[in-house]
C-alpha cells in the first residue's frame, strides 16, 4: 500500500491543543495560555472599539432618520458631499451617509442586545436557580417548558410575536428575550445541581442561612464565570437575531434604523449602489465573530466543561 | 423500544399543543382586537362586530380555546382574506417549495460539512485547518441575509452566472440552498472533526491501523462511525432549523415557498394564513425531531434505556 503517501492522523498533539487536559506539559499549557490571552485582548479590542463608535460616533456625525438629501443620493464610497464632509461608506437612496446610519444602527443594536441579555438573564437565571435548587415538580415543569421551546425554531417564534406587536425597541428585546432564556435557565440549573451540596454551601446552611440567603450569596456568586461565559456567546446570537427581525421589517422601527433596517434597504439598489448592504453588513459580521472569538476564549479559559453549549 | 417510541411521540403531540397554544395566546391575550388587527385599522364598527361574532370572540376564552382545538384538529384554519381561498390549503401547496430548499440545503451541508471537517481532522493544527476552522467561524457568524444578498450582488449581478430570484430550474436553487446551507456547514464541520479526533486514541483505530488499513480506510472505516452519531442527531435537528432558516433566505432569495407566503401574509396582515404557516413549520419541525429520536435511539442503545 502507497502508506508514505497517506495523510495520517496525528497522534499525540490533536488533543492538547484542542482541549485542556490536565495530564498537558508545562509547555504546551503556557502557549495555550498565551494564545487564550490573545484572542481574548483581541476580541475585546474590537468590541470596546464597537461601543466606543457606538457612544460617541452619533454625536459627532449625526443621523436624522426623517431628514433627505436627494441631491447627493446614492454616493459612492469617499464622495465629498456638497454639504462639505465626506461620505467614508456613501450615502444611501435619500442621500444619508451610511456611516452615520452604521454608528446609529450600532447604537441600536448593541442596545436592544445588551438589554435582550440582561432581561433574558434574569429570567433564566432565576428560573434555573429556582429549578435546581428546588427540584421536584418545579423543577419538572420549567425545564419541560424548556425542552418545548428548544424544540421550536426560535426565529419563528420571535417573526410571530413580533408580527403581533408590531416594530418597536422594546417590542423586539421582549421576544427575543422570551426565545433566549431557556439557554441561561439551562446552564444555571446544572451548575445549582453541582453546587448545593459542596461544602460550602452545607457550612452556611448549618450557621443557620435562609434559602434566599443560600442562593444569592452562596450559590449565585460561584456561577458567576459560567454565566457570563454563556451571556458573551448568546449577545453575538442576539445581535444576528435582531438584525434579521429587522431585516424582515419586523425589528426596530424606521425611525431607529438597526444594521438589518440598512441592509435590507440597500437590497433595492443593488445593481448601482452596492455599498449600502455590503457595509454595515461587514460591520454586523465583525462584531459577531467578536463575539464569538470571546466566548470561545472565555470558556477555554474558566469553564471548559461548557464546550458542548 | 416500544415504551421509547411512545414516550418520544407522546412529547412530540405535547410540543405541539404547545405550539398551538402559544400561537392562540399570543393573538388572543395580546393588547388589541383580533378583529381589529385582522382588518386593519380603516374597518367600520359593523365589519368588526361581524368578524368578532364569526371568530367567536364574545365568548369566554375557555370556549374560545376549545373550538380552536377543534379547528386545529381539523386543519382549519379559515380563509385567507387575500386569496379568498382555504388558508391551510394555501401554506401546503407552498411548502413542497420550502421543503425542496431545505433538500437540497441538507445535501449541500452534509457533503461540504463532513468532508471539510475530515479536512480539518487530517491536518490538525496546520494551514488546511486553521482555513477550514476560520471558514466554520465565518459561516457561523454572518448575517445569512447579508451573505444571500452578497452573493446576488457578486453572482447575479455582476459575474451573471446564476438567476437572483425566483423558482425554476436547478441553476436558482443554487444561491438560496449554499445560503441556507452555510450555518449547518459550520456545525458538522466542528462536530465531524472533534468526532474524528476523539477517537485517534482509541485500541481500535490502532488495531485496524496495526493489522495494515490504509490510513483512508482507517478513517472511513473505522473512525468515522464514532462521528456519525452525532452528526445524525444534529443533522435531524438542523432539518427543521432549516425549515425556520428558510423565512429569511426565500425573502432574500424571492423564493415562493412557505417562508415567503409568512412575511407576505404578516405584512398583508392576513393572519389566517400566519397562523396555518407557522404550525405547518412547527408541525414539520417536531416531525422531523420525532424521527431523529427514534433514529437516534435505534443507533445508539443507551439512549433509548434512558441511561
Amino acid at each position: 500500500m502507497d502508506r508514505p503517501t497517506e495523510q495520517v492522523l496525528p497522534r499525540n498533539d490533536s488533543k492538547a491543543a484542542d482541549s485542556p487536559t490536565p495530564g498537558d506539559p508545562p509547555v504546551a499549557a503556557r502557549t495555550r495560555v498565551k494564545i487564550g490571552r490573545l484572542r481574548i485582548i483581541a476580541s475585546l479590542s474590537v468590541i470596546a472599539l464597537y461601543v466606543v463608535a457606538a457612544v460617541i460616533g452619533p454625536i459627532l456625525l449625526k443621523y436624522d432618520p426623517v431628514a433627505t438629501d436627494l441631491g447627493s443620493r446614492l454616493k459612492p464610497p469617499g464622495t465629498l458631499l456638497p454639504s462639505g464632509h465626506t461620505a467614508i461608506f456613501g450615502t444611501d437612496q435619500v442621500g444619508q451617509d451610511v456611516l452615520a446610519q452604521m454608528l446609529q444602527g450600532a447604537r441600536v443594536s448593541i442596545t436592544v442586545g445588551l438589554a435582550t441579555l440582561v432581561l433574558a438573564g434574569v429570567i433564566g437565571v432565576a428560573a434555573g436557580i429556582a429549578a435546581g435548587y428546588f427540584g421536584g415538580w418545579l423543577d419538572t415543569v420549567l425545564m419541560r417548558l424548556a425542552d418545548v421551546q428548544l424544540t421550536f425554531p426560535s426565529i419563528l417564534l420571535a417573526i410571530f410575536i413580533a408580527s403581533i406587536l408590531g416594530p418597536s425597541v422594546v417590542n423586539v428585546v421582549i421576544v427575543l428575550s422570551i426565545s433566549n432564556w431557556v439557554t441561561f435557565a439551562r446552564v444555571t440549573r446544572s451548575q445549582v445541581l453541582g453546587l448545593k451540596n459542596r461544602d460550602f454551601v452545607d457550612a452556611t446552611r448549618t450557621l443557620g442561612a435562609r434559602t434566599w440567603h443560600l442562593m444569592t450569596r452562596s450559590i449565585l456568586p460561584s456561577m458567576i464565570a459560567p454565566i457570563l461565559v454563556v451571556a458573551t456567546v448568546e449577545l453575538g446570537h442576539v445581535i444576528l437575531a435582531e438584525a434579521s427581525l429587522s431585516f424582515l421589517g419586523l425589528g426596530t422601527p424606521a425611525s431607529t434604523p438597526s444594521w438589518g433596517t440598512t441592509i435590507a434597504n440597500g437590497r433595492d439598489y443593488l445593481s448601482n449602489a452596492w455599498w449600502i448592504s455590503t457595509i454595515p453588513g461587514i460591520g454586523l459580521a465583525i462584531l459577531v465573530i467578536g463575539f464569538g472569538v470571546l466566548g470561545d476564549a472565555l470558556r477555554d479559559r474558566f469553564d471548559p466543561r461548557l464546550r458542548s453549549m | 423500544m416500544t415504551a421509547y417510541l411512545f414516550r418520544r411521540t407522546l412529547f412530540a403531540v405535547f410540543v405541539l399543543w404547545g405550539a398551538v397554544t402559544v400561537v392562540f395566546l399570543v393573538l388572543r391575550l395580546v393588547p388589541g382586537d383580533p378583529a381589529q388587527l385582522i382588518l386593519g385599522s380603516d374597518a367600520t364598527q359593523d365589519e368588526i362586530a361581524r368578524l368578532r361574532e364569526q371568530m367567536g370572540l364574545n365568548r369566554p376564552l375557555v370556549v374560545q380555546y376549545g373550538i380552536y382545538l377543534g379547528d386545529v384538529v381539523r386543519f382549519d384554519f379559515g380563509d385567507s382574506y387575500r386569496y379568498h381561498s382555504d388558508a391551510m390549503g394555501l401554506v401546503m401547496g407552498r411548502f413542497p417549495l420550502t421543503l425542496q430548499l431545505a433538500v437540497v440545503a441538507m445535501a449541500i451541508g452534509l457533503v461540504l460539512g463532513i468532508s471539510l471537517g475530515v479536512v480539518g481532522a487530517l491536518r490538525v493544527n496546520r494551514l488546511a485547518d486553521r482555513v477550514v476552522s476560520v471558514f466554520a467561524l465565518l459561516s457561523q457568524s454572518m448575517p445569512s441575509f447579508w451573505i444571500g444578498i452578497m452573493f446576488i450582488l457578486v453572482f447575479a449581478r455582476q459575474l451573471h452566472w446564476l438567476a437572483s430570484g425566483g423558482h425554476g430550474g436547478f441553476d436558482r436553487l443554487v444561491l438560496p440552498g449554499i445560503t441556507l446551507a452555510l450555518p449547518l456547514i459550520a456545525i458538522l464541520i466542528r462536530l465531524t472533526r472533534s468526532g474524528l479526533l476523539d477517537v485517534v486514541h482509541e485500541n481500535y483505530i490502532q488495531t485496524a491501523r496495526a493489522k495494515g488499513l490504509s490510513e483512508r480506510l482507517v478513517i472511513f472505516l473505522h473512525a468515522i462511525r464514532n462521528a456519525l452519531i452525532p452528526i445524525v442527531t444534529v443533522a435531524g435537528l438542523e432539518f427543521g432549523k432549516l425549515l425556520g432558516g428558510a423565512v429569511i433566505v426565500e425573502t432574500v432569495f424571492s423564493w415562493p415557498g412557505v417562508g415567503r407566503l409568512l412575511i407576505d401574509s404578516i405584512s398583508a396582515r392576513d393572519y389566517n394564513v400566519v397562523q396555518a404557516a407557522i404550525l405547518l413549520i412547527a408541525c414539520g419541525f417536531v416531525l422531523i425531531n420525532l424521527v431523529v429520536d427514534v433514529l437516534y435511539g435505534y443507533l445508539d442503545p443507551r439512549i433509548r434505556l434512558g441511561r
